[in-house]
């Protein structure tokens, strides 16, 4: 393994654990809020008891989430200094607002789960969700970085110089709203579906039903309707996908050449040195029809950017054909719990409904896993689009490889470490929260 | 603006030496506690950090955030040069986090697993703060070669070195002393308090001598530490008052006044930074051959700093106060958890 190959693959791994536990450390919160709201109103025990069971969740992902975020704020430079060197002027604005947020979330977070019978409620549900606010704003800012190195805006490139740098353009470049929304989406539409999997699994167990069956509400509530609106998202992150990179676009469709009624491919598997895909479905002029909302205007395809620039076609395509496939299918489920909702009650506590959402536990996060590889192996071999590649930033220190190792050991045994924990919590529900 | 910018780098760096350091320092006092007493000395600490800690750790994201965004040649240089130690303060802040996180929240207080996490966290509340004072002493020791012969040249002995190993133990020191100070006010009972007492005055002594060392360590590597700290009336001023506040500490712990030697010991440790710092100033990392990095030439365009400076000022208007907060309330005895 070469030092770049390592750096890149430390750097993958970092963000890909990083990624889960930030979406459950900004989304949970809320969950715990409103559960918390729910006990204030009604008095009703069961709801305090959710409230103080997710909040050891959400401090231990908070935990997880902060140091793994600490990691990649020093890894942008133990790993790319040459391009932090440029760009931490341009795009660091989102990161010194995060810094901010970030800080009033640990304030708030202290407050809240060391406040309890200390504070008037209101105060302390005031904390709570107030970390769920700002986490919700720290997601949002860090993506918007991550969209200004697709998206380069807020200084001029003259003779690789970076000059007339304006930060603020940068933060709001022109495709930090389309991904902060996606990416926010999918937060709470993971979250959701792995935090009602969870219970939907105890109510099925019959363990404490009472309690589950209220959490699987709260939480399947933010996952569904979360989940019904991502594809809308979805289209508006593929037009702007089209008009900034129109390569990743290419690769993700594995569209390579250039007609009109351009067909939408679903599924298959790219034959790169053909120039081709076997086993897809072919669906003519819906891929005109999504991105220029007709169905005869041809959408430039890969044969029109270089062969240097392009992305590797069959990670992005696959990865975002799978992530397609199952936000679809969490559309579908979260149709089907509204249904449940309100004209089918009786579904609510059947066997196959509940097999239904114990199975989808991992779809959100699995979605959200092949989404960031979309974006970030889609941008290769860029890490600014069109101005800075991968291959020039990469630190001259050798030996990438042993830290590679090394971070992905310290990941796993994090990762680890937290399911060993999580399981524990739900184990000891009985015991802790069923007086 | 730049000054503004400049200001808050100092004043992260500062805060988080001090509440940070309090913080690793917990845990090096239960390193070095006796089995006997172990369990309620993690209790106090417990109490007195467990609220606050996430925040301690926080100025050094923001102290990271001002350096790349500010001054990102600098930035990137240390990332580079000092890649090792930086690697193993992150392991180590990682360890350390997650293991004070797992023991209080894991749901099944099972011996073997606490003993675990407790083992993680001291080793990890010694190490941290080793290679943060590491990193200090590296950034100031002329030892970064920017065109090294060989890769143990370049990466190794750029903090691998008396000197910087001096100032990573002395960091240590000052950070179990600060903790010792702090924990008294927090102790749950007089015999409590007391054990905190002699802790302080320990680390205290331990902190002189690994001071010292820090000179002969300098010696050692032709760093004119005695010459930037006594060559100057600022720093000569600082080391005067630290010294004076010590005594004055020594005076007011007998006394039993628990809160205001947190102040006085707190100043000691800003005044020791101050002493270092002003001489070297504007210099961030001095390099081998004399091509200094300075904050003065390195800095972000205007436009960056002016940006910047504003967020950190909009920023601590939200922070300051609510931290404030959340200190003053949790000060009192934590009797409802």
């Amino acid at each position: 393994m070469n030092d770049f190959l390592a750096a890149r693959s430390q750097m993958a791994i970092s963000l890909g654990f990083h990624i889960i536990y930030s979406c459950v450390g900004m989304v949970m919160p809320l969950f715990m809020a409103v559960s918390h709201y729910k006990w204030i109103k009604t008095g009703d025990p069961v709801y305090k008891n959710i409230t103080q069971a997710w909040s050891k969740g959400v401090a231990i992902f908070f935990a997880t989430g902060a140091v793994s975020g600490t990691i990649l704020s020093f890894e942008l430079g133990l790993l790319w200094p040459k391009f932090m060197e440029h760009a931490g002027p341009i795009f660091g604005m989102p990161f010194s607002l995060e810094g901010v947020a970030f800080f009033i979330e640990a304030i708030a977070l202290g407050f809240f789960l060391y406040g309890w019978n200390r504070f008037n409620k209101w105060f302390h549900l005031f904390t709570g969700l107030i970390v769920g606010i700002s986490g919700i704003i720290s997601g949002i800012l860090v993506v918007s970085a991550n969209s200004w190195m697709n998206n380069p805006t807020g200084f001029d490139f003259v003779n690789g110089q970076y000059l007339n740098i304006d930060p603020i353009k940068a933060m709001f470049n022109g495709s930090w709203f389309t991904e902060a929304l996606h990416m926010s989406l999918a937060a709470f539409s993971a979250t959701g579906f792995a935090v009602a999997g969870i219970h939907a699994l105890m109510i099925a167990m019959k363990k404490n039903i009472l309690f589950h069956t209220k959490a699987f509400k709260i939480a399947i509530i933010f996952g569904a309707v979360a989940a019904i609106l991502q594809p809308f998202s979805g289209d508006l992150s593929a037009k702007n996908a089209y008009k900034t990179q129109p390569a990743k676009l290419g690769a993700m469709e594995a569209y390579y050449h250039t007609v009109p009624y351009s067909p939408l491919v679903i599924g298959g598997i790219p034959d790169t040195a053909a120039k081709k895909v076997n086993y897809g479905i072919e669906i003519p002029g819906l891929l005109s029809f999504l991105v220029h909302d007709n169905f005869k205007e041809p959408v430039n395809g890969l044969d029109k950017i270089p062969v240097q620039n392009q992305p590797p076609v069959t990670i992005t395509h696959l990865a975002f054909e799978l992530m397609i496939a199952i936000g679809s299918a969490m559309m579908l489920l979260g149709l089907i719990y509204f249904t449940a909702l309100w004209k089918k009650r009786s579904w609510l506590s059947k066997k196959w409904f509940l097999n239904l959402f114990i199975w989808a536990t991992p779809f959100g996060f699995i979605a959200v896993e092949a989404g960031w590889t979309v974006t970030e192996v889609g941008r290769q071999p860029w890490i600014i689009q069109g101005i800075m590649r991968t291959s020039q930033a990469v630190t001259p220190m050798p030996g990438i490889h042993y830290s590679f190792y090394l971070f992905t050991a310290v990941y796993f045994t994090l990762s680890i470490a937290v399911i060993v924990l999580l399981s524990r919590q739900i184990k000891m529900v009985p015991e802790l929260y069923d007086r | 603006m730049l000054y503004v910018v400049i200001a808050f780098l100092f004043l992260a760096i500062v805060l988080y030496f001090l509440l940070g350091g309090a913080d690793f320092g917990a845990g090096i006092i239960e390193l070095f506690t006796s089995e006997k007493n172990r369990q309620q000395t993690r209790k106090t600490m417990y109490q007195a950090i467990g609220p606050i800690w996430e925040a301690n750790h926080m100025w050094l994201i923001i102290a990271v955030v001002i350096l790349f965004v500010g001054f990102p040649v600098i930035y990137s240089q240390m990332c580079t040069y000092l890649h090792i130690p930086l690697l193993v303060m992150l392991m180590e802040i990682t360890a350390r986090g997650t293991a004070f996180a797992f023991r209080s929240y894991d749901a099944v207080k099972g011996e073997r697993t606490q003993n675990l996490y407790n083992h993680i966290f001291v080793y990890s509340s010694f190490i941290t703060p080793l290679f943060l004072g590491i990193i200090a002493g590296s950034a100031i020791s002329r030892q970064i070669d920017l065109h090294p012969a060989s890769f143990v040249a370049g990466y190794i002995f750029s903090w691998l070195n008396y000197f910087s190993v001096a100032v990573g133990l002395f960091t240590v020191a000052l950070s179990g002393y600060l903790a010792a100070i702090y924990l008294i006010g927090e102790a749950d009972d007089d015999k409590d308090a007391k054990r905190f007492i002699k802790k302080a005055k320990y680390m205290n002594i331990i902190a002189v001598i690994f001071g010292g060392m820090v000179f002969i360590a300098a010696g050692f590597e032709n760093v004119r530490l005695a010459h930037w700290i006594f060559g100057n009336s600022v720093s000569l001023t600082a080391v005067i008052a630290a010294t004076i506040s010590l005594i004055l500490l020594w005076v007011l712990i007998s006394r039993g006044k628990k809160k205001i030697i947190r102040i006085f010991a707190g100043f000691q440790v800003t005044m020791i930074l101050l002493a270092v710092g002003y001489m070297h100033y504007p210099y961030f990392i001095m390099i081998k051959g004399g091509q200094n990095l300075s904050l003065m030439s390195l800095h972000a365009p205007n436009k960056t700093i002016d940006d910047l400076g504003w967020a950190l000022f909009i920023g601590s208007f939200l922070i300051l106060p609510s931290l404030f907060y959340l200190y003053y309330s949790f000060q009192k005895k934590n009797d409802v958890v």
